[in-house]
C-alpha cells in the first residue's frame, strides 16, 4: 500500500477526515521551510501538500501568490523543492507528501526526469493546476511509470459528463475545488459542499479532499463532516507572512505549527457526536 | 512547400494545437468555459447571420476596409522593393485591436454573457474593449499593470471616459503578463456571466484561432488590394510581433502562397544579447504560460522572465502559438529590432510619409528597409501599419530627451 492509501485507510478506520496542510517550498527560505515540514506531522497534518513556486500562479489568490514570490526571492525552484522533500524523508517515512504547482517548471525539467526525481525524493503524488485531463497525459504517464498518482481536480463547474472525464484516469484521491475562484478567496458554504459530495461520490470511489475556500477551524470542521480530507493553504502560509512582517522569520515554523494544530483539532473533533 | 500548402490552413487541430504548440492549459474550473466558447465560436463561424452582422460593424463602425497605401518616399529612400502600408492605424480607436474586439463582443452577446473583462498592456486593447463594451452597453473591467497605468495615462483616461473600470494590478512586475494573470483569476471567479476578451492570438484554445480569424480581415483585404494595385502577390509581408495578432491576421491568408515570404519583427529592446528584450521567438524557448504552449522568455527552472521593450504593446514574454509553429515549420521568419532602431524608423516615417506610426509597427518598419534592399527594385512588400503613434508621443519625446 502506498503512503496515501494507508493514510486514507487509517482515517477511515478512525472515522474522521484528514487534514491536508499546504505550505510553499522555500518559504520563507530553505532552512525555515525544512523546519516547517518537520513540524507539520506532529502538529496534526495527515497529508502535506507542498507547493513549488511559479512566477505566474494564475489560480492562486494573494496569500499563495506572495508565498511563491517569497520562495522565488529566496532561490526556490522545482529542483530544490525536491531536495526539501528528500530532507524531510530522512526523518519521516509515513506522512504522505504531494506536490502542487504549475506545469512549466515540470516541462522544463522534463516529464520523465521529474517523475523519477520525485519518486526518489519521496514524493507521493502531484497536483498540476494548469494541466486539465485534456493536457495531462505526458505528466500523468510519466508519474504513473514511477508508481505515482497525478491527482485530478473537480470543481463546481464540473457537470456529470465532465466528472466522467475527470475521474476516468484519476488516481490517489480527487481534489474538489470547493468554489469558483482562486485559492483562499472566500469561505465556502458547507451545504454547497455537501451537495457536491453526493455528486462526486457517485462518480468515483477515490477519497475526496476539499480545498480552496477553507480558512477557519469552524469551516474546516464543517467540511470534515462530509469530506475525506480538508485542505487548508492560504491561512497557513499567512502565518509565514505574519512572522516576516513582524521581523521574526525564525518564528514562522512555530506559528505555522500552532495554526495547523488548531485546524487539526477542529478536523479531528468534527464528527464526534455527529451521525455519520 | 507542397505539404505546407496543404496543411497550413487546417490548424489548429481538434485539440487546439498547432503542432506541439497551443492547447488548453487552464485550471479545471475554466475548462467547461473554454469548451463552451469553442462550441459557440464554431456555431457562429458557420452562421451567415453572424458574418453579416460582423461585416456590418467592420464597415460602418471600424471603418473597413482600411486602405493599402503606396509609401513612395520611403520606397525611394531605401531604393529597393516597392513598399505598401496596410493602413490599420486608420481604424476606429487607432489600431488593429478593434477588429478582434468587435468579433468577440458579438460572440459574447450571442452567448448571453453580460460582463466583459480584458487585459491590457499599452492600453490599446483596453481602449478597444472598452469601446465595444460601451457600444453594446455591457459593463467592462480592464486589468492593467500598475506600472503600465503610470506610463500610459492617456489611454487609462480614455478607458474611463468610455465607462470602463480600470483595475490596477500590482502583483509580479505589474505589467501585461500580470494583468493577464489577474484577468484569468477574475474569470475563474465569475464563471457564469463573464466573457474574457483576450487581446492577442494567444491563451487557451480557441482564443488563438478565433483572434486570428477576426484579424485575418487584414490579410484578406491586403491580398485583394495588392492584386488590384499591382496585379500580383507581394514578395514579402511584414508585421511586428508581440503576442502577434496583427501579424497572424496579415500572414494567415498568405500561408498557402508559397511565393510570399512572411516576416515577423519582434522587439529586441536593448538588444537580444543583453537579455533585456521581448523577443520570445528569437531569444526564448518553448514552455507553458497563460493557457498555451509557445515560445517564452524563461529561465532554466521554467520561471517566466520579464520582457523589455520601449513599446508597451510588445512588452510580453510570450507569443501566440501559431507563430511558434510557423517558426519551427520555417514558413515564417522572425527578425527583431531594438528600441533605438524603432525610434529611428518612427521618425523616418513621420518625416517622409507624414505618418506617425505606433512604436509597435515602427519595429516592423525598422526591418522593412533591409528586406526592400534584399528584394531589389522589382520586389513588392506589404507592411502592416497596425497602429498610430499618437499614444506614443510622450514616450518618444522622453527617449529623445525632449520635455513636453
Amino acid at each position: 500500500m502506498s503512503r496515501l492509501e494507508s493514510t486514507f485507510a487509517r482515517l477511515k478506520q478512525e472515522g474522521r477526515a484528514g487534514l491536508v496542510a499546504y505550505v510553499m517550498a522555500h518559504d520563507p527560505d530553505a532552512e525555515h521551510c525544512s523546519e516547517i515540514l518537520r513540524a507539520l506531522p506532529n502538529a496534526g497534518a495527515d497529508i502535506i501538500e507542498l507547493g513549488f513556486p511559479f512566477t505566474d500562479p494564475m489560480a492562486d489568490g494573494p496569500s499563495i501568490q506572495r508565498a511563491g514570490r517569497r520562495a522565488l526571492e529566496a532561490g526556490g525552484s522545482l529542483s530544490n523543492t525536491l531536495a526539501l522533500v528528500a530532507r524531510f524523508r530522512e526523518a519521516n517515512a509515513t506522512t504522505p507528501l504531494i506536490l502542487m504547482g504549475y506545469l512549466n517548471p515540470v516541462e522544463q525539467m522534463g516529464y520523465a526526469t521529474f517523475a523519477a526525481a520525485a519518486r526518489q525524493a519521496g514524493v507521493d503524488g502531484a497536483i498540476i493546476v494548469d494541466a486539465p485531463p485534456e493536457e495531462d497525459r505526458e505528466v500523468r504517464t510519466a508519474l504513473a511509470s514511477e508508481g505515482l498518482p497525478l491527482i485530478r481536480l473537480a470543481t463546481p463547474t464540473s457537470d456529470a459528463a465532465r466528472l466522467q472525464k475527470i475521474t476516468d484516469g484519476a488516481a490517489g484521491f480527487l481534489y474538489y475545488v470547493s468554489l469558483t475562484g482562486v485559492t483562499g478567496a472566500r469561505s465556502v458554504a458547507a451545504d454547497e459542499v455537501k451537495a457536491a459530495m453526493t455528486r462526486l461520490r457517485r462518480a468515483t470511489d477515490l477519497p475526496i479532499a476539499v480545498g480552496f475556500g477553507v480558512r477557519e477551524p469552524t469551516a474546516a470542521a464543517a467540511i470534515a463532516r462530509v469530506a475525506d480530507a480538508v485542505v487548508v493553504g492560504s491561512a497557513i502560509v499567512d502565518e509565514v507572512a505574519a512572522a516576516i512582517d513582524a521581523g521574526k522569520p525564525h518564528e514562522a515554523p512555530a506559528r505555522v505549527a500552532a495554526k495547523v494544530r488548531e485546524l487539526s483539532e477542529a478536523v479531528r473533533s468534527a464528527r464526534i457526536g455527529v451521525e455519520a | 512547400m507542397a505539404d505546407a500548402r496543404r496543411n497550413f490552413p487546417d490548424l489548429p487541430d481538434p485539440d487546439g494545437r498547432f503542432g506541439i504548440y497551443g492547447g488548453r492549459y487552464v485550471a479545471e474550473t475554466l475548462m467547461p468555459l473554454v469548451l463552451d466558447l469553442e462550441r459557440a465560436y464554431y456555431e457562429a463561424k458557420a452562421d451567415p447571420a453572424f458574418k453579416a452582422e460582423l461585416n456590418g460593424y467592420l464597415t460602418h463602425y471600424v471603418g473597413r476596409p482600411s486602405p493599402l497605401y503606396y509609401a513612395e518616399r520611403l520606397t525611394n529612400h531605401f531604393g529597393g522593393a516597392k513598399i505598401y502600408f496596410k493602413r490599420d492605424e486608420l481604424n476606429h480607436t487607432g489600431a488593429h485591436k478593434i477588429n478582434n474586439c468587435i468579433g468577440q463582443i458579438l460572440l459574447a452577446r450571442r452567448m448571453g454573457k453580460t460582463r466583459i473583462i480584458a487585459e491590457t498592456g499599452a492600453g490599446q486593447h483596453g481602449v478597444a474593449s472598452a469601446t465595444v463594451a460601451a457600444r453594446f452597453g455591457l459593463p467592462c473591467v480592464v486589468f492593467m499593470g500598475a506600472v503600465d497605468i503610470e506610463r500610459q495615462k492617456p489611454n487609462v483616461f480614455r478607458m474611463r471616459l468610455l465607462g470602463a473600470e480600470v483595475r490596477p494590478v500590482t502583483s509580479g512586475a505589474a505589467t501585461l503578463k500580470d494583468a493577464m494573470n489577474e484577468a484569468l483569476r477574475d474569470w475563474v471567479t465569475n464563471v457564469a456571466d463573464t466573457y474574457y476578451i483576450i487581446g492577442t492570438a494567444a491563451g487557451p484554445h480557441p482564443y488563438p484561432e478565433l483572434v486570428r480569424d477576426f484579424q485575418s480581415v487584414i490579410g484578406i483585404e491586403a491580398k485583394e488590394q495588392i492584386l488590384a494595385a499591382e496585379g500580383r502577390l507581394p514578395d514579402a509581408v511584414v508585421a511586428c510581433v508581440g503576442g502577434g495578432s496583427n501579424a497572424i491576421g496579415l500572414f494567415h491568408p498568405f500561408l498557402d502562397d508559397a511565393s510570399v515570404a512572411l516576416y515577423g519583427v519582434e522587439a529586441a529592446g536593448h538588444g537580444v544579447e543583453t537579455g533585456q528584450h521581448a523577443a520570445a521567438l528569437t531569444g526564448g524557448k518553448p514552455g507553458i504560460l497563460h493557457g498555451n504552449r509557445t515560445y517564452l522568455l524563461q529561465n532554466e527552472d521554467g520561471q517566466i522572465t520579464e520582457a523589455h521593450s520601449i513599446s508597451a504593446g510588445l512588452d510580453y514574454p510570450g507569443v501566440g502559438p501559431e507563430h511558434s509553429y510557423l517558426k519551427d515549420a520555417g514558413r515564417a521568419k522572425y527578425l527583431s529590432a531594438t528600441d533605438a532602431e524603432a525610434l529611428d524608423a518612427f521618425q523616418l516615417c513621420a518625416k517622409l510619409e507624414g505618418i506617425l506610426p505606433a512604436l509597435e509597427p515602427a519595429h516592423a518598419l525598422a526591418r522593412v528597409g533591409d528586406i526592400a534592399k534584399d528584394l531589389g527594385p522589382n520586389g513588392l512588400i506589404v507592411m502592416n501599419m497596425c497602429g498610430r503613434g499618437d499614444k506614443d508621443v510622450f514616450t518618444v519625446a522622453d527617449a529623445l530627451g525632449t520635455k513636453l
